[in-house]
């Protein structure tokens, strides 16, 4: 899977286009940042509900390609203008977390652990 | 390689939550610009980057002193804030004094000292109750 077919799966509208071609191994779901850095390894897109520039520093530390935005939150400049310095796409999908990465699963996306 | 040491400033969140994190950051591209080893860069910035959301939400600021050699990175973040009063139960997983504020945030879920250690090879905390914390981390290149 890439980012592209993200937009597709998600009917997600492109906030900031970064590296659309970016592959996706597994993918994480968190409004908890803290959770996000104690789990995750090798996962290259984040679906959350929070709306700060601190979710594109975590995606950064991180070594994400993407945040997914969901319930159609709208990020603002800050959040935009970070993501583009930083090389990260941003979407966002009017699907809520759960049946947005019930949908991402049902793709075969995974969670990158085995638990 | 020569020995590198980089000194920031890091706001309080009150005066700008957005900032937190850019020493952190900052950091990371320069580890990478001297290609450093990528897992060792991956441990820096996740620690690095907790440590300094947790300057700046429970201690009003600091600062942060990064000392980079060919061997390992140690990360020195210093504040003048509260101090931690029960060390033992900050360390535990899920334990938090954060403010419902900062939780929506996206923080304070108890699991910013955990990842910290679990990041590094090694932690020591400093600390008094009134006078504040300095935290040393290493990560071994």
């Amino acid at each position: 899977m890439i980012v592209k077919d993200i937009i597709q799966i998600l009917d997600a509208e492109i906030v900031y286009e970064a590296d659309m071609d970016a592959e996706i191994l597994s993918a994480c779901g968190s409004d908890m940042m803290s959770d996000v850095l104690a789990f995750v390894k090798d996962q290259s897109v984040l679906l959350t509900g929070l709306v700060n520039p601190q979710v594109v520093r975590t995606a950064d530390m991180m070594d994400m390609h993407c945040i997914v935005f969901v319930r159609g939150k709208n990020p603002d400049q800050t959040i935009i203008d970070l993501a583009q310095e930083r090389n990260i796409t941003l979407l966002k999908s009017k699907y809520r977390m759960f049946t947005a990465c019930g949908k991402l699963y049902d793709a075969g996306l995974r969670g990158g652990c085995n638990i | 390689m020569a020995g590198l040491r980089l000194t920031y400033d890091i706001p309080s969140a009150d005066d700008d939550f957005t900032r937190a994190g850019e020493a952190s950051g900052s950091v990371k591209k320069k580890l990478r610009q001297i290609g450093y080893n990528p897992e060792a860069i991956r441990k820096v910035s996740i620690a690095m980057y907790e440590g300094e959301i947790n300057v700046a939400i429970h201690a009003g600021g600091g600062e942060a002193i990064v000392e980079i050699s060919s061997d390992a990175v140690t990360m020195k973040l210093i504040d003048h804030g509260p101090g931690i009063a029960d060390v033992e139960k900050a360390m535990q997983e899920g334990w938090s004094t954060a403010p419902e504020a900062v939780r929506n945030l996206g923080f304070g879920a108890g699991m910013g000292l955990p990842n910290m250690k679990k990041y590094t090879d090694s932690m020591d905390i400093e600390t008094e109750v009134g006078k504040g914390t300095t935290i040393t981390m290493v990560v071994k290149a």
